[in-house]
């Protein structure tokens, strides 16, 4: 079998020869930036191999070129603790760090109670001057933990470092020892100045890392549920979280905690005790289930609740792993209620939809996890790319012993983990890992997009803006998905945008609800009128002009 | 003067945004112009994302892309690179380089490498029609996106004014104002007979029209060529009372080229826009046109309409320094009880700009604090119980907090429809403020009543 799909003239593109399309991008750009594209900017095809081709990813954007993506920084406080709402959050850097990540994602979040804390409306930072660059800024950034303290006195703070704080050489590790000792709560920094990476997933990665070691563990009850399952690498963006949470709660399965959508500080301090973890964006968080199979014996399978038959695929999966007949029922009754109308609504919205064309450049998993969506109304994806994902998020985990380190991966502390003494407790034998496998259940296993993909489709990595411009031009596809720094520039070029990174304040599309909401939001987008409206009547027909002016 | 009693070292919902933010709105009002950063890619893709969001428009800012080698050996070769890229690309008529925290930090020398690249990319300069590369130096730990935009504004005119043969066309800077306040500039300008270039103009290239094909670089902006002969115009207007000439274009010019600048209030309300247009009259030498004549006449009747609504309201106002003075300007005018005005920016102006356009209005003058976070307006504010919010996006969780209306002006406005669309400046501007106040008032009390009266 191929690794790509293979289906003649299924795209709607026949007439565009991708390999022309690739020269056409790579055209008019200086020889050296050209080889580096080149390798970035890939057909989906096998050859003799019949594995999918090798893509440039997680290199550095070529300086001058507009690019997608976000810095270290952006990641580690934007995605990863950004949600968590009991956390205090300071940014110790100069205003603008911290304001542009100022609730600017729209993860949703709901407190247990009135008494619950709430940071995320909030932004501390600590406005560097000219006189903590000079001499300084540890001073000022202990002053400014203890007056969240004073204020707040939250469970925890943490520290996330920008540009200047590495340059200038300021200790933040031993100013959060120091005030976790000085305070009694949980301080706790990170060094993600935004030059550090590639890209945010630089700064996915130091948060992960420090969360795990500062947080994770610290609270070792055993809660009630009977599935107990991590939900890692879901955002809560539009309420995706709460509709899977819903869907789980009614199949049975306790998340115990999520990475990090509608996220708390007691979850993650207690997220060891979950004894399955399910992976939603690989990207971002393959490395913690990794870490905590090692110390805590929790084993990790990839899900995806994008897609209403993704969104099954995935709860049959989960219940297959606790191996328990009562929640395979269960999980099956659950589908059986929701799933017929999530297909009527997803036939309807086909008849207008079928065969209309999409393209998603847009993160590290959500470019290709919304391909389903698309497909379920009987869309196409021509081309996709992530923003900041590697080469494994492509073509799968099997490239991974093959990823090339280099300075900026370097960069990234990898942590050193050992099973934990006392805790390691593996959930389920040796023998029983081996023989659902033997069965054809897959444990920590990711494919990646590409072989997903159609043939012929193109895939490209970091994509520019000067290339979706060109991608717009000659393939002129139905919708286009990005984020809000593409949405008005492919509206200009006549063509709908959908953002997949604050869903245009629409939302949840996870889950069944979800599936519904993103086939009609499609639908209206893909056909709506108002695109005609851009040509003037004596645009279209200039023998009208001609008409007036003889008037 | 004017400096608070700041009550916290950290900030806490910060009243300000960061230095290259602003340089970047300036460039953008420039035809042709592509801001660049140099500094890491973050800081680039950041501040386009806040651009967009209240513009909705395209907004494109180059990045240098350092990483951590260039911040350890210095940036310079990046920027060059990133030059190349941007030139070859966008075929742009200026690039606009503002630094940033990191290359600040290092001390890249950015003219120095400009000068270089000049030198070593020639050909690739003369087959581009020789692009004009003008540098700011934008460090955000001295100074907010105010300081940032006139710095850049400034930086333009050194880099590439001219003295020459005077013309007629007159310079008007108004400041970070909305392209809605630009066009009515525009308009008011010719109503008057007038020549004039609008520096910044981004009445069109951050409000644009849908267009059949895309324009890689957004048209409108000032055209080159009126900027290099702003050195031989007749005279400057500058908006805003809080600003120093050390540190502005109008001063600038005013100062290498001796062109007279009149240093105008933000025309805000009646009395600061009556000074704009008197200025205008006796430059042009002609009567204030009838259309505005008419237009005050309007304004000053919904003055006396509005009364009963506005007077005695209780108003915090809050954003840009200069705005925060033309707002408090008019508010005062109808009967509006400014109570606190608060900046995050620092210019140490403030109070006495807010003194001048009140003392003759208020019995008792606004508490006026600068350099604030909303924490510290909050707790000011608190004590003030005040009726009304007025001020950009970022200020919507007090007024949720204290359950009082809020009307958005300034930016960014993310969390409403048009926000580029407002109009702030003139009699028109002040008219517009007037209605979205009044019936701000008017749908808290309807709301609160137990009735529901549908007369007020
Ligand atoms: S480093 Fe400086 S320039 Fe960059 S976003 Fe932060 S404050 Fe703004
Ligand atoms: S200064 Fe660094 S941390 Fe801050 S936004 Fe820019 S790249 Fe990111």
């Amino acid at each position: 079998m191929k690794a790509v799909k293979e289906e003649p003239n299924a795209l709607g593109i026949e007439t565009v020869d991708p390999d022309e399309v690739k020269q056409t991008l790579l055209a008019k750009v200086p020889t050296k930036v050209a080889r580096k594209r080149a390798k970035q900017i890939v057909i989906n095809k096998t050859g003799e191999d019949p594995e999918v081709p090798e893509i440039g990813a997680n290199t550095r954007t070529i300086p001058g070129i507009i690019t997608q993506r976000g810095c270290t920084y952006a990641g580690c406080k934007g995605v990863i603790l950004g949600p968590t709402r009991d956390i205090v959050n300071i940014t110790h850097g100069p205003i603008g760090c911290g304001f542009y990540s100022w609730l600017t994602r729209r993860n949703q979040t709901r407190p247990a109670g009135p008494d619950d804390y709430n940071f995320m409306t909030y932004c501390f930072s600590t406005d560097m001057q000219e006189s903590d660059i000079v001499f300084g800024g540890e001073k000022k950034l202990r002053t400014a933990i203890q007056e969240a303290y004073d204020l707040f006195k939250p469970k925890a703070i943490s520290i996330f470092s920008t540009c200047p704080v590495g340059l200038i050489g300021d200790d933040v590790h031993s100013v959060a020892r120091e005030m976790k000792e000085k305070l009694g709560i949980n301080v706790f920094a990170f060094s993600c100045e935004g030059y550090k990476g590639v890209s945010q997933s630089a700064g996915h990665h130091i948060a992960n890392n420090g969360i795990f070691t500062h947080v994770v563990g610290l609270d070792d009850a055993v809660k009630g549920g009977k599935y107990r399952i991590n939900l890692l690498g879901e955002y809560n963006i539009g309420g995706d979280a709460f509709e899977i949470d819903r869907i789980l709660e009614d199949c049975g399965i306790t998340v115990v905690s999520t990475f990090s959508g509608n996220s708390s500080y007691d979850e993650f301090a207690n997220a060891h005790t979950a004894d399955l973890n399910t992976i939603m964006c690989h990207r971002s968080i393959n490395y913690v289930a990794e870490m905590m199979e090692t110390k805590f014996g929790i084993p990790w399978i990839k899900i995806n609740f994008l897609g209403a038959k993704a969104c099954a695929k995935s709860l049959r999966k989960i219940a297959r792993y606790f191996e328990d007949a009562e929640l395979i029922e269960r999980v099956e009754e659950v589908i059986a209620r929701e799933l017929p109308e999530v297909e009527k609504v997803a036939e309807e919205v086909s008849r207008r939809c079928e065969g209309k064309r999409a393209m998603l450049f847009v993160g590290g998993s959500r470019a290709h996890h919304y391909q389903e969506l698309f497909a379920e109304i009987g869309m196409k994806t021509i081309c996709a790319g992530y923003e900041f994902a590697h080469r494994d998020d492509y073509e799968g985990r099997k490239v991974l012993p093959f990823l090339k380190v280099d300075a900026d991966s370097r960069n990234i502390e990898e942590l050193e983990v050992h099973a934990d003494p006392e805790r390691y407790r593996p959930r389920k034998t040796a023998e029983d890992m081996e023989r659902l496998q033997s069965e054809g259940f897959r444990f920590k296993d990711y494919d990646g997009m590409m072989p997903e993909m159609m043939k012929n489709t193109l895939v490209i990595d970091d994509i520019s803006q000067h290339e979706t411009e060109k991608l717009l031009e000659i393939y002129k596809p139905d919708v286009f998905c990005a984020g809000i720094k593409e949405k008005f520039a492919v509206q200009k070029s006549g063509i709908p945008m959908k953002q997949l990174h604050s869903y245009d304040s629409g939302g949840p599309y996870a889950g069944f609800r979800g599936a519904v909401n993103f086939y009609r939001e499609i639908d209206r987008m893909v056909n709506s009128k108002v695109w005609k409206y851009i040509k003037a009547p004596w645009q279209e027909s200039p023998e009208l002009t001609a008409r007036y002016a003889c008037d | 003067m004017g400096k608070p009693a700041k009550s916290y070292v950290s900030t806490t919902n910060a009243c300000k945004l960061c230095k290259p933010l602003g340089a970047c709105l300036a460039f953008k009002g420039i035809e042709g112009a592509v801001p660049y950063l140099h500094g890491s890619q973050g800081c680039a893709t950041y501040m386009r994302r806040y651009i967009i969001s209240h513009f909705r428009e395209p907004m494109d800012i180059a990045s240098s892309s350092l990483g951590e080698k260039h911040a350890i050996y210095g940036g310079g070769p990046n920027l060059k690179l990133g030059l190349k890229n941007v030139i070859t690309k966008y075929d742009c008529r200026l690039v606009g380089i503002a630094t940033t925290c990191l290359t600040e930090t290092i001390g890249d020398d950015t003219p120095m490498y400009l000068n270089e690249f000049r030198r070593e990319f020639k050909d690739l300069l003369d087959s581009h029609d020789s692009p004009e590369l003008v540098s700011v130096s934008t460090p955000s730990y001295s100074g907010t996106h105010m300081e940032g935009f006139h710095e850049a504004l400034r930086a333009v005119v050194d880099q590439i004014s001219r003295s020459g043969p005077r013309h007629s066309r007159i310079t008007i800077m108004p400041g970070f104002v909305s392209p809605a306040d630009t066009r009515y500039l525009k308009e008011i300008i010719g109503d008057f007979g007038m020549s004039a270039t609008i520096f910044p103009d981004i009445s069109t290239s951050l409000d644009g029209v849908a267009a059949v094909v895309y324009e890689k670089l957004a048209s409108g902006g000032v055209p080159l060529s009126e900027i290099r002969e702003m050195g031989a115009s007749p005279a400057s207007l500058e908006f805003g009372r809080t600003l120093d000439k050390a540190h502005t274009a109008a001063g600038l010019l005013e100062n290498d080229y001796h062109i007279p600048c009149y240093s105008l209030g933000t025309p805000v309300g009646l009395r600061e826009t009556d000074r704009f247009f008197e200025t205008l009259s006796s430059l042009s030498h002609s009567p204030i046109p009838e259309k505005h004549e008419m237009e005050r006449g309007r304004l000053i009747d919904a003055y006396v309409d509005a009364h009963k609504y506005s007077f005695g309201v209780r108003a915090v106002v809050y954003g840009e320094e200069d705005l925060v003075v033309g707002l408090t300007s008019f508010l005062a005018e109808i009967g509006v009880k400014v109570v606190l005005c608060a900046s995050g920016g620092e210019s140490g102006r403030l109070k006495e700009a807010v003194g001048s356009v009140t003392t003759d209005l208020l019995s008792e003058p606004p508490i006026v604090v600068e350099g604030v976070d909303f924490h510290e307006i909050a707790e000011i504010a608190e004590r003030l119980h005040p009726d009304i919010l007025i001020g950009n996006s970022k200020g919507y969780h007090l007024a949720r907090r204290w359950g009082v209306p809020f009307v958005r002006v300034g930016f960014p406005i993310h969390d409403r429809f048009g926000g580029q669309r407002i109009l702030h400046l003139g009699y028109r501007g002040a008219q517009s403020l007037l209605d979205g106040i009044v019936n701000a008032v008017i749908e808290t009390r309807q709301e609160a009543s137990d009735i529901g009266y549908t007369y007020y």
